[in-house]
């Protein structure tokens, strides 16, 4: 009898290893191990052997019974496995179709070039101050060592403010915010950036426009040297244009003196020479200097025992030589599909 | 300005590769911007593009014509034999119309068979190589050149005549070939406004001396009366020096042809030998000149000694210039008077009746120094820029007056055949003070960040002509050249340092002194975060010019005649431009909109054609407020004239139109007949993009969601009726008890005239820094209860003149702190409502912090509720 619980056994398993449908399985539970299957069938022999062989048969038929219901509960999950895979790839998608992006606002790239240049010289311990963009022709040129129809002013193509007999004017460049930023830090050492928009007169054109963004920068201590501002703009050109070398030169600024411009390895030819660096192999960013001993006085600080630098670049200007742009009326036409780059 | 390198050659040896002393120009602050390169090849990385065509050394000389002969079968072409110093005379055909049959002995320009050269009888540069031809049946295999064929000029008239003492044989290429240093000269650059200048500062570059003519001798001072002129200056201030030679029986004819090719290459037109020569010693040693027709001089004063009087115009005074104009002048004008009126603007053009014609015997040179300011001024109102009105405008030391003049007479002594005054006329009022200048090792220690000994640094000041009056171990007393004014103090003398040091023979440093107090900047953090909120709502943010003008903002208004112009509406008298660019630029914008609705319709416009009409938009920035009497702005200077300054506050504005999502691509799928009708759902069409128009809401919520993001908690929307807007489209943002902007619908007719498609658009315009004066540095973040929620729904009836926002008052404030949340979800008008009547229906969420809510207290809370909005706004529960 012990035979036939084994061969009860192979036989069970063996049908159960090809059902691969639930009703198929369910006949099978209950031809086997349901209330009147044959699993059971064999415990109703039990009472029928003698006393010595029930309990060898009795252990062989719950190993059978054991055996039998891990292999249906294996052979379920197994179905529901199968049957769920064979749906899901039933509907395979097409994943080369596009996307569907969400609608996701960007910064216009001004806005991320000036945030790019807060954050290096924020590091830097700079902090921004903002100044108003209508000056007066005392502290947009005379109080910054430009006396009226000095020649440098041929420099600054300026609009002036009707009525006020060309004493208010649309700031050229931003700094007039030296002055403002001296006086309100006086005494205390200054080391500030002063972004914002400036205008000039000019044709528009892919080089030129009336209105830009500039961000001016100006430090005033005990003890700033030329030196501190070679190291300061070379970690500055360094985070934003990537290790490569820089080069500063004689410039010209009635308000600082020296005066240098500093130009980085070009980004694309690397020196060799292209469109973009005009075949100089070099790329201006920047003009800056020692402020001029007059503008410390004109902001509160005794030359005598203050120094400082100051310095100012155009942050659209940046932007086009990191991506290539070669028209600037791109930034104020703000056509989505430039924007939309960014 | 254009420096012929052959031209610098008289003053200083050149040491240095062409490009490495460009480079060293550059550095020293002379930016070479240019290279021009004529007839001698440019090296391969040669900077710009007029690497020009180089002359073989091989074929193009200087060759001399033998003889002219008649061409057997064309009466226009001549047969040439041109020696050039090398075997047999070569001959060829020309059709020069300068070469005559029977002419000889001319120099000319030579190219042999095989030379490149431009094509004479093309438009433009197109090269072209010498082969050999036969021209109307005679051989001919060289060329006698025209100024076109070698690049010099356009000139295809007639070939080249060059000097009698050219010599023949020499490759053209060593007799005129040459380099053209194109420099930009700074404003602080004065002293290197000409060949001289620019060779002074070469030499103290490469440690070179400068060769001077032999008769330059800037001391020299004479008498303001003379046997010949008398010279009068009303005021020292406007005419610094005027001195004038007399120059007698001149021959006024061309300039020789060094001279010409001289003035040619470094910018100007050739004249007549006297002007040439002018033109010429002001481009090579930086003073301009002026040459009189002594005798009409004479003749104004009627036979007798002239007297020359430098003095103010008197407002309204008139002259006709050379140029043929007559002019109007006023006080701050320098005239150059005789007894009879003006012969001159001082420094900028002379009067036509003294000018030197053909006829002219004697020559007044005048040479003189005015103020640098009133030669601007002149310059610019009577619009007669010219490059002597440039080298004045950026000053000229008055001791370089004399030398240059002197410089001059000899070569019309030389080139005119004149015969020269001895005698100076030269009034000096203020004699030139050189300033003397300390400069001290500290000083170089504290700027420059270098240790320099003072031997060192007078090595370098002596390379620069300065002088060194005292040295010891720490400072130094130093005299400039008498050749610079613009060196005046220590600052000044440091940079001649570093210029001359080297600015890369400096050390970069770190900052080390002290940083200064970290105040921040909270306005400008606040509208990062404003901006950054505005992105994650899905706007793009752009940014519009500053100017516009006031036709364009007065649009935002549906009447835009009327008095009536609530924020942000123009309503101050405008900040004007005096010198626009154009007409519609001419003012400072008061409101962000117009040139916002601008790049709204133009980016509608394009998206229509390829995609989705959608626009969402913002911008922040300033507008420019003409100030009223008192009102002040932060970082006002304390001075008066701060309230000449426009405010400029802060604003911010959005713009939404068309459909809340960009259209998405959708999958259908076609259904046989054998499969069952229900159409099949595929995951693809599950998501759909949100394609409903944005409305009056939309924009709401994202104003919303940014005073959320900014902490903001008072904000209030009170509906308003405003020029700009849809009737009963609009409100006010109210924060506590101020009014900081307005959103709406932009009215019908205004959107018409932006050309805005025919959609919705919602528009909205606030005071950013009042907003952000609201924000909450600091809030409270409330706990969340662990215990269960209790959700009920109640619709309420109410008159259609109830506003919602009232009802939801209502309802939060009765329901106090059980009632956790208030969501409005449907507003219902119609059947079986009656007319004036809609519904609003809530879902309320009830919650306690410390305690499991039962259902009788939340219907105790729920029937307060009702209760409150019956008494208030005799709203009524809609059953059902």
């Amino acid at each position: 009898m012990n035979e036939s619980a084994h061969e009860l056994q192979a036989r069970a398993l063996a049908q159960l290893d090809s059902i691969w449908d639930d009703a198929k399985l369910e006949e099978w539970r209950v031809e086997y191990i349901g209330r009147k299957g044959a699993v059971n069938a064999l415990f109703e022999q039990i009472s029928a052997l003698p006393q010595a062989e029930r309990g060898a048969f009795g252990k062989d038929a719950n190993q059978v019974k054991t055996a039998l219901e891990n292999a249906f509960h294996a052979r379920e999950g197994a179905i529901k496995q199968r049957n769920l895979s064979e749906a899901l790839e039933a509907e395979p998608l097409d994943v080369t179709l596009p996307g569907r992006r969400p609608q996701r606002g960007r910064l216009h790239p001004a806005t991320q070039t000036l945030r790019e240049i807060y954050k290096i010289f924020g590091e830097m311990g700079f902090q921004v101050y903002r100044t108003r963009q209508v000056e007066s022709d005392l502290v947009n040129f005379q109080l910054l060592n430009i006396p009226e129809h000095h020649p440098a002013r041929d420099n600054w193509s300026t609009f002036y403010v009707a009525g006020t007999d060309q004493r208010v004017l649309l700031r050229p460049h931003t700094s007039p915010g030296q002055i403002r930023a001296m006086r309100e830090m006086f005494p205390n050492p200054v080391r500030a950036i002063l972004p914002g928009m400036c205008y000039r007169y000019e044709q528009i054109s892919a080089r030129y426009e009336i209105q830009f963004n500039q961000v001016e920068g100006i430090v005033v201590g005990h003890n700033i040297t030329f030196g501190d501002l070679k190291g300061t703009l070379t970690e500055f050109a360094r985070r934003m244009f990537g290790e490569r070398p820089v080069r500063f030169f004689a410039d010209h600024f009635p308000f600082t003196e020296p005066s240098a411009q500093m130009d980085v390895k070009c980004i694309i030819c690397e020196g060799a020479g292209c469109a973009l660096c005009k075949h100089t192999g070099w790329l201006e960013i920047l003009g800056s200097g020692m402020v001029h001993p007059d503008v410390l006085r004109n902001g509160g600080y005794d030359p005598d025992v203050w120094s400082g630098f100051a310095f100012g670049m155009g942050p659209e200007r940046i932007t086009m030589l990191k991506h290539g742009i070669t028209d600037i009326r791109y930034f104020w036409g703000n056509d989505l599909r430039f924007l939309e780059q960014f | 300005m254009k420096v012929p390198v052959s031209w610098l050659k008289d003053f200083v040896d050149i040491t240095l590769p062409i490009d490495q002393l460009a480079e060293k120009l550059t550095f020293a602050g002379l930016e070479v911007e240019n290279i021009e390169y004529i007839g001698v090849a440019a090296p391969a990385n040669a900077v710009g593009k007029n690497g020009a065509l180089a002359w073989d050394r091989e074929k193009i000389f200087v060759g001399q014509l033998v003889q002219a002969m008649p061409h057997p079968n064309a009466d226009r072409l001549t047969i040439v034999r041109v020696d050039y110093g090398r075997g047999e005379a070569v001959q060829m055909v020309t059709g020069a119309p300068n070469i005559s049959v029977g002419d000889s002995g001319q120099k000319v320009v030579l190219a042999l068979e095989g030379s490149r050269l431009y094509d004479g009888h093309k438009e433009g540069r197109e090269i072209m190589t010498l082969k050999k031809s036969k021209i109307r049946g005679v051989e001919s295999a060289s060329m006698v050149c025209s100024e076109k064929e070698l690049g010099i000029s356009e000139e295809h008239e007639g070939i080249i005549i060059l000097p009698d003492d050219a010599p023949v044989g020499t490759p053209l290429a060593d007799y005129l070939g040459d380099v053209i240093l194109d420099i930009k000269i700074n404003p602080n650059f004065a002293r290197a406004q000409s060949v001289l200048g620019v060779a002074r500062e070469l030499a103290a570059l490469t440690e070179q001396t400068v060769r001077l003519p032999q008769s330059w001798d800037t001391r020299e001072v004479g008498v303001p009366a003379t046997d010949f002129v008398n010279i009068e200056i009303t005021d020292a201030k406007l005419c610094l020096r005027f001195a004038a030679l007399l120059i007698r029986n001149v021959e006024i004819k061309p300039s020789p042809y060094w001279m010409q090719q001289r003035l040619l290459r470094a910018g100007m037109r050739p004249i007549n030998n006297v002007v040439d020569i002018t033109n010429y010693v002001m481009l090579g040693y930086g003073k301009p000149l002026h040459a009189f027709d002594y005798d009409s001089l004479v003749r104004r004063a009627r036979g007798n000694r002239p007297t020359i009087t430098v003095r103010a115009a008197r407002n309204g005074e008139q002259m006709q210039t050379l140029d043929g104009q007559t002019r109007t002048f006023s006080s701050h004008d320098i005239l150059v008077t005789d007894a009879q009126g003006p012969v001159g603007i001082g420094g900028i053009m002379g009067g036509s009746e003294t000018e030197v014609s053909d006829s002219t015997k004697n020559i007044l040179l005048e040479s003189a120094i005015f103020d640098f300011i009133s030669i601007r001024r002149t310059t610019a109102e009577q619009k007669l820029p010219s490059e002597a009105a440039t080298r004045f405008g950026r000053g000229i030391p008055p001791s370089q007056n004399v030398a240059p003049a002197r410089l001059a007479a000899e070569l019309m002594r030389e080139l005119a055949g004149g015969s020269v005054a001895p005698a100076l006329a030269d009034n000096y009022p203020a004699p030139q003070v050189i300033p003397t200048i300390d400069v001290t090792t500290r000083d170089v220690k504290r700027i420059l960040g270098i240790e320099l000994s003072t031997a060192e640094i007078a090595q370098i000041l002596k390379r620069l002509d300065f002088e060194i009056e005292a040295q010891d171990e720490n400072s130094l007393r130093v005299k400039p050249p008498d050749y610079r004014t613009d060196v005046d103090g220590t600052d000044d003398v440091l940079e001649e340092i570093i210029t001359i040091h080297g600015y890369e023979k400096i050390p970069s440093t770190l900052i080390a002194d002290a940083l200064p107090p970290l105040i921040g900047n909270r306005a400008l953090e606040q509208e990062e975060e404003a901006r950054d909120i505005l992105i994650e709502a899905g706007l793009q943010e752009i940014v519009t010019y500053s100017f516009t003008n006031p036709a364009h903002e007065a649009q935002l208004s549906a009447h835009p005649n009327e008095q009536d112009t609530p924020f942000p509406l123009p309503a101050r008298p405008y900040v004007t431009i005096e010198n626009p660019i154009s007409e519609d630029r001419s003012v400072l914008r008061q409101t962000l909109l117009p040139n916002m609705l601008d790049i709204a319709a133009s980016n509608l416009r394009a998206a229509s054609l390829r995609n989705t009409p959608r626009a969402a938009m913002f911008e922040v920035g300033a507008v420019f407020l003409t100030r009223r009497q008192g009102e002040t702005e932060e970082g006002d200077l304390a001075q008066d004239q701060e309230f000449a300054l426009p405010l400029e506050p802060r604003r911010l504005a959005l713009i939404l139109s068309g459909p809340r999502a960009e259209k998405t691509w959708q999958m259908t799928r076609h259904h046989t007949k054998e499969h069952d009708s229900k159409p099949e759902e595929s995951p693809e069409m599950m998501r759909q993009a949100d394609e409903t128009p944005m409305d009056f809401f939309d924009l709401k919520g994202i104003v919303e969601d940014l005073l959320a993001g900014l902490h903001i908690n008072d904000a209030q929307f009170a509906p308003i009726s405003h020029p700009m807007f849809h009737p009963g489209r609009a409100a006010t943002l109210r924060l506590g008890e101020e009014n900081v902007g307005v959103l709406g619908e932009l009215y019908p007719l205004v959107r018409e005239k932006w050309e805005l498609p025919n959609q919705a658009v919602l528009v909205g315009e606030f005071d950013l820094e009042a907003i952000l004066a609201h924000t909450q540095e600091r809030y409270i973040v409330k706990p969340i209860s662990r215990y269960p929620v209790i959700v009920q729904d109640i619709a309420l009836i109410v008159d259609e003149n109830i506003e919602a926002a009232r009802v939801e008052m209502l309802i939060r404030q009765t329901g106090g702190a059980l009632l956790n949340n208030v969501r409005l979800f449907d507003v219902y008008r119609g059947a079986p409502l009656p007319p004036e009547k809609k519904s609003l229906a809530y879902t309320l969420t009830f919650q306690a912090l410390d305690h499991v809510l039962s259902d009788s207290d939340a219907a105790k809370v729920r029937e307060r509720i009702v209760r409150r909005l019956e008494r208030e706004v005799g709203a009524t529960l809609r059953s059902g």
